[in-house]
């Protein structure tokens, strides 16, 4: 559904991919592992068409990933993003934040978009606060209601970018509980994430990504188990045993 | 201070008659240089470079020559062109043209003061330039350029009288010819002072109320 074949990406001088090729089928749930700045959150951003690739190809559904194409559209209503700090609209009640991309971008009837709207955050547990304002809502009911805006554009897959970062140790496990729903519903992901736990149980495969390569990919409880490549066990190390 | 007093009674409605062409140059100027600079604002972040630099060039331009010099551009000059415009119009426009500069530079300073991730956010469902721009920056933006719109409009206000250097009956040119066949300067021009304070007070707590909401943000 969604693949990258030999992608690079530059800023400035700096070369964050070198040449990733990777690939997501429909229904897989893919964690992106790997310490900071390795490039994980580029590839998501430029699968999404929010950064633009200097080399390779990326596509989802046969459909070129091109920034300054108009198909950048359709590709952005099909794959939906969640990202670290929210970036829910502020001046929008949690309802409206969900129902702005389906009213305004799809154009669906105002009725219809609305009850799924309302479905949707029940969905994430958020009913009560439909018309509360971002502001008004903690860091991880902002979060699911960034999911529930992301779920509304009925998308074929979904990005998150490290959706647990921004978030106090105890509201994480709201948030990843969603997103284990939403995989056992199917919903194809990629998720980029230094939570080890939830790849290991919820992901179909992994790949870890050091110097804007992937250094080591497979089924999610053999890379996080039992990595084969010296960094991947190095990593996985500090971040499993920091102390 | 018994003179001031009959004075006032007598030149007040004359000058009121001021004070409503006051108010149409004021209002008028201000809704042109709300427009012509939310015009402005948009070609400098529109990300096409020759647009971005033809505004910026016109926003130079603009701010270089003073508001007295544009208005007898356009009253006196521009009937040589073929263009005649009565002094009203001239006013409005010369105004409006003049502050559309700094109004498209406070607009400018209030889209590039919304984060980012707020434009990535509405590109990622998949919202154009336009579409985002009309439901997600410039509402934000609104909030954060209100206080110094504020202070446009007091500015405009006051401006407005530069109006009489081109026939504008507006309150400064009425107490002037009052003041100029009573020779009652104090009492005409300490009128004229308190009538522009009286308008300009509203807008100061305006002002102040805008800013209170900025701050709370």
């Amino acid at each position: 559904m969604i693949k990258l074949k030999d992608v690079h990406k530059s800023f400035g001088q700096v070369e964050v991919l070198k040449g990733i090729t990777a690939s997501v089928e429909k229904g897989e749930v893919v964690c992106i592992i790997g310490p900071s700045g390795s490039g994980k959150s580029t590839i998501l951003r430029c699968i999404n068409g929010l950064e633009s690739y200097d080399r390779g190809e990326i596509s989802v559904e046969g459909l070129k990933v091109d920034r300054d194409a108009p198909s950048i559209v359709n590709i952005r209503t099909q794959v939906s993003m969640v990202f670290q700090r929210f970036n829910l609209f502020p001046h929008r009640t949690a309802l409206e934040n969900v129902v702005e991309g389906p009213l305004y971008v799809k154009k669906e009837p105002r009725a219809q978009v609305l009850e799924r709207g309302r479905a949707l955050l029940a969905q994430v547990g958020l009913a009560e606060k439909a018309d509360a304002h971002p502001p008004q809502l903690s860091g991880g009911q902002q979060q699911r209601v960034a999911i529930a805006r992301a779920l509304a554009m009925q998308p074929k897959a979904i990005l998150f970018d490290e959706p647990t970062s921004a978030l106090d140790p105890e509201l994480v496990g709201d948030v990843l509980g969603v997103m284990r729903k939403l995989a056992d519903d199917g919903m194809t992901m990629v998720v980029v994430t230094h939570e080890m736990g939830f790849a290991r149980d919820v992901a179909d495969r992994v790949l870890f990504i050091d110097g804007g390569v992937i250094v080591e990919q497979g089924h999610a409880k053999s890379v996080l188990n039992q990595p084969q490549h010296a960094r991947t066990q190095d990593f996985l190390r500090r971040v499993l045993h920091p102390l | 201070m018994k003179g001031f007093w009959r004075d006032a009674v007598e030149f007040f409605p004359i000058l009121l008659n001021g004070v409503a062409l006051t108010i149409v140059v004021t209002v008028g100027s201000l809704l042109l240089s709300t427009v012509l600079g939310l015009v402005w604002a948009m070609m400098r972040v529109s990300g096409i470079k020759a647009l971005s630099m033809l505004s910026a060039s016109l926003i130079n331009v603009i701010r270089g020559i003073p508001i007295i010099v544009l208005l007898f551009y356009l009253y006196f000059v521009m009937p040589d062109l073929g263009v005649t415009l009565s002094a009203l119009q001239a006013a409005i426009l010369g105004l409006g043209i003049a502050y559309s500069a700094y109004q498209a530079e406070n607009f400018r300073a209030g889209i590039e003061a919304i984060d980012k991730g707020q434009i990535e956010a509405a590109q990622s469902i998949g919202m154009g330039w336009w579409l985002t721009m009309r439901r997600v920056v410039l509402p934000q933006a609104v909030r954060i350029v209100l206080p110094p719109y504020g202070n446009v409009m007091i500015m405009m206000l006051k401006d407005s009288s530069q109006a009489s250097t081109i026939t504008v009956a507006e309150l400064a040119l009425q107490g002037k010819l009052i003041a100029s066949s009573t020779f009652k300067n104090t009492s005409v021009f300490t009128l004229v002072a308190l009538m522009y304070l009286t308008m300009s007070i509203p807008l100061i707590l305006l002002v102040r109320h805008f800013e209170k909401r900025a701050g709370k943000r």
